[in-house]
């Protein structure tokens, strides 16, 4: 039975033209377990190759050829599961699911159906406007890929690569728990975070690694759940979203125009942006589920449990409530950083032993705004953590300013070296004598006395004037000692 | 030199170590045997120069010293084993072409214990069958006839061509493989000795699936003796089976010491069939007396569920079946009847490429997995499955092995049975045994009426070969089989 966790919330109503919509959304993300093997035959898993270049007899189906499940994988889905909190089935069963498909080998894809490895999980995704949702998880399940058949190969005849065929899939099953794209976008999104941390999954949507069909149906707010169509194999989260906002609005126009939604699985076209209709329910497989006779039922047994238990990494939620926590960080902030396992190593080594809203400071807007800007990852950053950590000591220290600061962590992108020894060598300390400031500053306001006498009228003008000592000093003033001397010389309080 | 086909594979073996003759003479004698042999339709394909080279390499090895426990013996082996570059079809139009680029397991023992392969034998098509009337290569011919009657016989199935070459000396030995009974039922109708080894002793890799969890491979020889040297060699633990027990195989040939005193047979009630044949009735009693007469305490007991296992057998089989079969498709080898469009190649290929009776099965099979039709067949046969394993856990805490006759009738002749049920009705002693997962050997123990050989079947507890083999061999001995049939070929 579907339970309904959720309380309608306006804010997230659609307008129709007869009222308001309430999007309702389940997701089964299908992630590819990160491994060297497939999941029933030795053949390497690895991405690429030559079209069939990583195919053995077992994935190939040669007659007589039996599966032999991969143990590492299983351990991934189980690490996945303890990942998302959830239940650890100690007995599950892998079903054939029955249907024909030339990439398909065996006429039969090997997945779990009744009993799989991991059942009930809980994510937890936290939403900008709403703070904190939580999305149940329905159950995990391992499978096997299917290969791919390529149409433009040949005038008349279609090709079949085999090099995905037989490698491993968690099928990760949510509740219908999200009410908006958002909330199904930032879903996927916090999903592959923790598989990422985990290591379970690389989630590459462009490399096919991540991938979800997505279930969307629409009701009136808080009414009976509605009818609904599962959007198949969306492999970006952006269209998700677009998705999304499209089925919800076609069933929208379909219900207030007095018509009823069919059930069906659809498509979505990133080209025009549309879903369009792939079967109905009358043309669905009957996939006719069995066990798989090949294979003995998995057995999982609490030492193998206690094990991943002790070996997994800190997760995102975890990490986050430290971070906020020990650093003082804003929520938004927090977010930013545990987006990736690395970036948030990258952040605490910044802010070890020192003011950590200052160094997230640092590594979001300088170095990750740099990255970003140069389509580089964390991992390949030009600044490392020790030079970026000793740009945020130096302004600590008074020895540079914001402004300097910002000229020394360009030179270090560009050059290296240690930052200290730039600052040094090039002459870039600020100047906190203030006898060299007020001698510069009175040259300045000898040179603008009418301008001096404005300001005590209007404050804000102060500004000019430390524009001006910043300039004559090459920006290398304490610029709080200059507000403060420009402050008692031109008589503003 | 045709005398060195009559000799057993304990025989040959013996010579061949007193270099009384080379493995290259021995099997130069069954590959001429072979030849004048083709009539009884038993090989599909013949290998003799693969054979003669094989023996060539065996005599190097017993010259020195390296021989292996079946240097030089030259054996058949069913269609269903891949054989490494050489065809393995299944008997199937589909696999029109097949040659796999690997050995099963089994033939990779046998050979690696230096046996000799003479070719692949004919077999019911994919293992169904049980007269190998549904062969895509045609009927196998039963070497033995009724007495004064020319009319040809058939040999059971599905291993019919192992049965028949092993029954008419044209290999020393064979493999087959058993789902329902088709080592066993052909052993019985050629009288031969067959035997089932219990699920999971020996891997089911390289071979063509039928119904997995059912099928077990074993072979067919001569005598009980034979049999045991060659389940040694083929069976063995398998990483690549999960379904293959990592346990040693015994040393079966050291369990037969005729001693079975002691030794509590149980006689199932439940198998006393109406309509049974009075010489089967009649020898399954002599059976039970034999055993008696040796030391053996005999008692009835009960396997209440019996009467649902073919019913059961015939929902399970089909269902693993129909799913196992979908691999062949026309995409990636075999046949392909090539169309416009992908579905309609897999139809015309399929169609054109399985005979009727797979045809038959695959649709039973569809059908009982199918949405709507699952719980009420194939759930309610895995119960059934569950029970009949329970009778036998519940019996053995009364009994070691049991007696009962091999099949219910001797060898009939092609196009006797027809109608696909009657046909079923072949496995009706031995299905049970698939559905327990327990070993069963079919053991000659007499003549039919019309002087045709009949078998009794003793089942034994899960990985207790070695107690059938002692006891197959005192029926053996004291039945005092030892008929052949006439050479009219």
């Amino acid at each position: 039975m579907i339970v309904d966790t959720r309380t309608p919330d306006p804010k997230k109503f659609i307008k129709g033209a007869t009222g308001d919509w309430e999007i309702v959304i389940g997701m089964e993300v299908h992630a590819q377990v990160s491994a060297k093997a497939k999941l029933f035959s030795g053949a390497s898993a690895e991405f690429g190759g030559e079209p069939n270049d990583h195919v053995s007899l077992v994935d190939a189906a040669m007659p007589g050829m039996l599966p032999v499940i991969n143990g590492f994988c299983v351990e991934q889905a189980v690490r996945t599961g303890l990942g998302l909190k959830a239940e650890i089935n100690r007995y599950s069963v892998f079903d054939r699911k029955n249907y024909f498909y030339p990439d398909l080998p065996q006429g039969y894809q090997i997945s779990q159906y009744k009993q799989p490895v991991v059942g009930e999980g809980t994510e937890t995704i936290d939403m900008p406007d709403e703070g904190r949702v939580e999305v149940g998880i329905e159950r995990l399940h391992l499978e096997q890929d299917a290969g791919k058949s390529m149409h433009d190969q040949h005038p008349s005849m279609s090709f079949v690569d085999l090099n995905r065929s037989g490698c491993a899939l968690m099928e990760i099953v949510s509740k219908p728990d999200m009410r908006s794209a958002d909330e199904a976008k930032a879903y996927v999104s916090k999903l592959r975070t923790i598989m990422r941390y985990l290591g379970t999954c690389d989630g590459n949507m462009e490399q096919g690694s991540l991938r979800a069909d997505i279930n969307v149906s629409v009701r009136e707010p808080g009414g009976e759940f509605g009818t609904r169509c599962e959007i198949k194999n969306v492999n970006s989260i952006r269209f998700m979203g677009q998705a999304i906002e499209y089925e919800a609005r076609r069933q929208i126009g379909i219900l207030e125009d007095g018509g009823t939604v069919d059930q069906e699985t659809r498509l979505f076209d990133a080209r025009s942006g549309e879903t369009r209709s792939m079967r109905s329910k009358e043309e669905a497989h009957d996939y006719r589920y069995f066990p798989d006779p090949d294979l003995l039922p998995l057995q999982i047994d609490e030492a193998m449990i206690d094990d991943i238990k002790a070996s997994l990494p800190e997760l995102p939620d975890e990490k986050k409530a430290r971070l906020i926590a020990s650093y003082s960080l804003s929520d938004y902030d927090a977010d930013i950083l545990i987006g990736e396992q690395a970036s948030a190593d990258f952040f605490e080594l910044v802010a070890k032993g020192r003011d950590g809203k200052a160094a997230a400071n640092w590594v979001i807007n300088e170095l990750f705004g740099r990255l970003n800007k140069e389509g580089r990852g964390i991992s390949d950053s030009p600044v490392s953590a020790d030079q970026l950590g000793a740009i945020v000591d130096l302004i600590d220290e008074g020895t540079i300013s914001g402004k300097i600061a910002k000229e020394l962590f360009e030179i270090v992108w560009q050059e290296g070296g240690d930052p200290r020894a730039i600052v040094e060598d090039r002459g870039m300390k600020q100047v906190t004598d203030t006898g060299a400031i007020e001698a510069a500053i009175d040259e300045i306001i000898a040179a603008n006395a009418e301008k001096a006498e404005q300001v005590k009228d209007k404050p804000n003008m102060i500004g000019w004037f430390v524009g001006q000592v910043m300039k004559s000093t090459g920006g290398k003033a304490n610029p709080q000692a200059v507000n403060q001397i420009l402050r008692d010389k031109l008589g503003v309080e | 030199m045709s005398e060195l086909t009559e000799l057993t594979i304990s025989a040959a073996r013996e010579g061949l170590k007193a270099k009384s003759f080379s493995a290259v003479e021995l099997t130069q004698a069954y590959v001429t045997a072979v030849e004048r042999a083709r009539i009884l339709n038993a090989y599909v394909k013949e290998t003799p120069e693969l054979a003669l080279e094989m023996a060539k390499t065996s005599d190097k090895r017993l010259a020195t010293g390296d021989a292996g426990p079946l240097e030089g013996i030259p054996l058949g082996i069913k269609d269903l084993f891949a054989t490494k570059g050489v065809h393995t079809q299944a008997c199937s139009h589909i696999l029109d072409g097949f040659k796999p680029t690997y050995n099963a397991t089994v033939t990779q023992n046998l050979f690696d214990d230096g046996a000799v392969m003479l070719g692949k034998l004919n077999m019911d098509e994919f293992a169904m069958g049980s007269s190998n009337e549904t062969s895509y290569y045609g009927n196998v011919i039963n070497p033995w006839r009724r007495k004064d009657s020319n009319v040809a016989l058939v040999p059971g199935g599905s291993s019919g061509g192992s049965a028949s070459a092993v029954a008419a000396h044209i290999c020393a030995g064979a493999t087959g493989t058993d789902t329902g009974g088709s080592i066993r039922q052909p052993a019985a109708f050629t009288g031969t000795v067959g035997i089932k080894p219990t699920y999971g002793r020996v891997s089911r890799w390289g071979i063509v699936a039928f119904a997995s969890s059912l099928d077990q491979a074993g072979p067919i020889a001569r005598d009980v003796r034979d049999s045991a040297i060659l389940l040694k060699s083929m069976a063995s633990p398998d990483p690549k089976d999960t379904t293959c027990v990592d346990q040693p195989v015994p040393d079966y040939e050291a369990a037969m010491t005729g001693d079975i005193r002691g030794l509590r047979v149980g006689i199932p009630k439940e198998y006393r069939v109406d309509g049974m044949p009075g010489d089967i009735d009649a020898l399954w009693h002599q059976g039970a007396d034999m055993l008696k007469a040796r030391g053996a305490e005999v008692v009835e007991v009960s396997l209440p569920h019996t009467k649902y296992a073919l019913p059961a057998y015939y929902i399970v089989a089909p269902a693993e079946a129909s799913s196992n079969l979908a691999r062949y498709d026309g995409v990636r080898y075999g046949l392909r009847v090539p169309s416009d469009d992908i579905t309609e190649m897999y139809e015309r290929t399929r169609a054109a490429g399985f005979g009727p009776e797979v045809i038959r099965r695959v649709l039973i099979g569809t059908y009982v997995l199918s949405a709507g039709y699952y719980d009420a067949y194939y759930v309610k046969a895995q119960k059934i499955r569950t029970l009949i394993k329970r009778d036998f856990e519940e019996a053995w805490s009364r009994v070691d092995v049991m007696l009962t006759p091999a099949t219910p009738s001797a060898a009939f002749a092609p196009g006797e049975i027809t109608d696909p049920v009657r046909m079923y009705l072949n496995d009706v002693f031995t299905v049970t045994v698939n559905m327990a997962g327990l070993p069963g050997i079919a053991v000659p123990a007499g003549l039919s009426d019309e002087g045709l050989p009949l078998a009794l079947q003793l089942i034994g507890r899960p990985f207790d070969e070695e107690t059938l083999f002692r006891t197959a061999q005192v029926i053996e001995e004291d039945s005092g089989y030892s008929a052949h049939p006439e050479v009219w070929w």
